[in-house]
């Protein structure tokens, strides 16, 4: 006698953007950065959108981010609905499943290297003291930054900030790693080592990276490329697959 | 919090001049406000323990009516001898009471044979009186005995200097008694008291057998029964137990027989107590205002100088409660820091001031040496109110903070 297994099997996404419109109002003129935009994002991708100034890159990411609100549409990330998030439940939501790494590094100044991978740890998940020092640095070996643990930010160099970033944005074991212009203010050489850590991140911890640029050079690194011009998507290039658009 | 604490007290040390300017300005309101409370409170507790310990006592009974006659020192409106006994076994049976001292006050004639004056004196049982007023041999000039017997008169020190009257003198009291009749008595005099300040402050002190005789008092009749307590903490708590005690014994007309008085009711210079004390609490009021200002002030420009870290600790999740804690917590330590300085080199200036000691002149009396003292408890209150005050000002800038919006702090140039 055959046994039959009926499975419904729904597919969870890192994020879904279902017709995504954003609105600013820049004095009395009402400004559309985002139109309709709509994508699907897989876990563990290591995803770039591209596009000029003001495309609209930011607004994305900051929406994906739970900065932000979209006046329109609908936006799942790691299987939420972000839309309905009153502050507090956006702050706990970032701080429990998003990751960030910031163009200008933003590290505390008043905190060593250790200390600011530490800080989610400490300020967001509570995280008892054993298990932080373990995690910290597993990091910091990964990032090649255990050298420099007890050094303040203004001791480091521009693509180690970016490191320790790196590591801080991943301590929590994020689902979502976001990364506006994270190599903006790198040389090509540490911009592409800084990109070279992420993807390790990426692979060695399954975590989905997204990333904004507008530096062709670095946009090869990305696995799926979105494109974005005045607010619409308007393609998608997936490495060694067919392009859409 | 730990965390918290670390982060507060390390952007603290971030900006260290600014830091150390306004933990310096608290420290200064701080050491201003200790100084004066202690100053102007140990010339009020010195001039208040001189009129109590050596004049007034803590409190006084009288018979209804005679205080607002004092003036007149009327010996019809003394305590009749079975209402004193009644009052003497009340007294005794109260634990808050020290010692109490009869007295029989009255108005005379002095004469030294040679020239005649008029005196205001205290009959008193000398033990009792030490008792109750035990700092009234500290009035006596020098080498006079210390303890005063029948036949003895202690005179002021005005009237020894002008009348000219010296220690060993025989003078004259003549006095009337209530029912009109003048009689004198010889008294040789034992002693020269210093003024002091107040009601009483200059009057003459006799025994008050001699008092009973010179006014041909058959019993005993006495002006006011002064009190001293166990403890002057105790003053208004025991006063108006005693009123309560009191209240139930009335003349055959119903109305009560007594009226009790602190010395507060009984000494002009309660006023000038209670200015003191109005002076103080103004200053803890500028100190307050300055605290507010300054620690406000700063944690304002803190706030906006840290707008991009605000938002990336939002924007990785720092709960908004976290957020107010963190600026909340540097100006408590602001404050603390402040008030710690302040209360060291306060109490340092303290001793100081003793050690050199402060003189001054009050009234007739000069001389006097201030010994400048602060309870526990008033460095404790004045440390707290600057700590709370930290908190205070902290909040609004600390609020601000916490409620900024992560995309825009992030924007922030």
């Amino acid at each position: 006698m055959g046994l039959v297994v009926a499975e419904n099997i729904t597919k969870i996404y890192s994020v879904v953007a279902t017709k995504v419109s954003k609105d600013y109002q820049a004095g009395e003129i009402a400004i559309r950065a985002l139109n309709e935009v709509s994508f699907e994002i897989d876990p563990a991708s290591f995803v770039s959108f591209v596009g000029p100034s003001g495309s609209g890159k930011t607004t994305l990411l900051n929406l994906i981010g739970c900065l932000d609100k979209p006046t329109e549409g609908k936006l799942m990330v790691a299987g939420t609905d972000v839309l309905h998030l009153d502050r507090k439940q956006s702050a706990s939501f970032r701080g429990n499943n998003l990751g960030f790494i910031f163009q200008d590094f933003n590290l505390l100044p008043v905190l060593t290297v250790f200390e600011n991978i530490e800080y989610p740890l400490l300020m967001v998940q509570n995280i008892p003291g054993g298990e932080r020092k373990k995690r910290i640095l597993t990091l910091l070996e990964a990032v090649g930054m255990i050298e420099q643990k007890n050094k303040y930010p203004d001791q480091i160099s521009g693509g180690q900030k970016q490191r320790v970033a790196i590591a801080r944005a991943l301590v929590t074991n994020p689902k979502l790693v976001l990364a506006d212009e994270p190599t903006a203010n790198l040389d090509h050489k540490t911009a592409f080592l800084v990109l070279e850590s992420m993807k390790k991140m990426r692979n060695e911890f399954q975590t989905t990276f997204i990333f904004s640029t507008h530096d062709q050079k670095i946009v090869g690194e990305a696995e799926i490329v979105f494109t974005l011009e005045d607010g619409e998507l308007t393609g998608k290039q997936v490495k060694g697959g067919k392009k859409n658009g | 919090m730990g965390n918290l604490f670390k982060i507060a007290f390390r952007n603290l040390l971030r900006y260290k001049r600014r830091t150390l300017l306004t933990a310096s300005l608290v420290t200064i309101g701080v050491v201003f406000v200790l100084l004066f409370i202690s100053i102007s409170g140990s010339f009020k507790n010195m001039m208040v323990g001189q009129m109590t310990d050596s004049m007034l006592g803590h409190l006084e009974v009288h018979r209804k009516g005679y205080l607002a006659s004092i003036d007149n020192l009327p010996l019809n409106l003394n305590l009749k001898p079975q209402a004193y006994q009644k009052l003497e076994g009340i007294l005794k049976k109260q634990p808050e009471v020290e010692a109490f001292s009869p007295r029989i006050k009255f108005g005379g004639m002095f004469s030294t044979f040679v020239e005649t004056t008029n005196i205001r004196l205290n009959g008193v049982y000398p033990d009792l009186e030490l008792r109750a007023v035990p700092l009234l041999p500290t009035r006596l000039t020098n080498g006079t005995k210390k303890t005063l017997e029948k036949g003895e008169i202690w005179i002021p020190e005005l009237m020894s200097k002008s009348m000219k009257v010296n220690l060993g003198d025989t003078v004259v009291v003549i006095a009337t008694n209530k029912d009109g009749s003048v009689n004198g008595k010889q008294f040789k005099v034992a002693g020269v008291l210093e003024s002091v300040t107040g009601p009483g402050g200059r009057d003459g002190y006799i025994h008050i057998e001699d008092a009973m005789e010179t006014l041909r008092m058959e019993e005993m009749e006495v002006s006011e029964v002064a009190l001293r307590l166990k403890n002057f903490g105790q003053l208004n708590p025991f006063s108006e137990k005693l009123e309560r005690l009191l209240s139930g014994e009335v003349n055959k007309e119903g109305k009560p027989i007594y009226e009790v008085h602190t010395w507060e009711k009984l000494s002009p210079f309660y006023n000038i107590a209670r200015m003191i004390d109005l002076m103080a609490f103004f200053i803890k009021l500028m100190l307050i205002a300055v605290v507010l200002v300054s620690i406000m002030n700063v944690m304002i420009m803190a706030v906006y100088e840290r707008i991009r870290e605000i938002g990336t600790i939002a924007a990785i999740g720092t709960l908004p409660g976290k957020i107010l804690s963190m600026f909340v917590l540097e100006g408590l330590f602001l404050g603390t820091m402040g008030a710690l300085a302040g209360d060291l080199i306060g109490l340092i200036i303290i001793l100081i001031l003793n050690r050199v000691g402060i003189t001054f002149d009050f009234g007739r009396e000069t001389g006097l040496v201030l010994s400048t003292t602060i309870g526990p408890m008033d460095v404790v209150i004045i440390s707290l109110i600057v700590i709370f005050i930290s908190v205070v000002a902290s909040l609004q800038p600390a609020y601000k903070a916490s409620r900024m919006e992560p995309i825009k702090a992030l924007r922030h140039v």
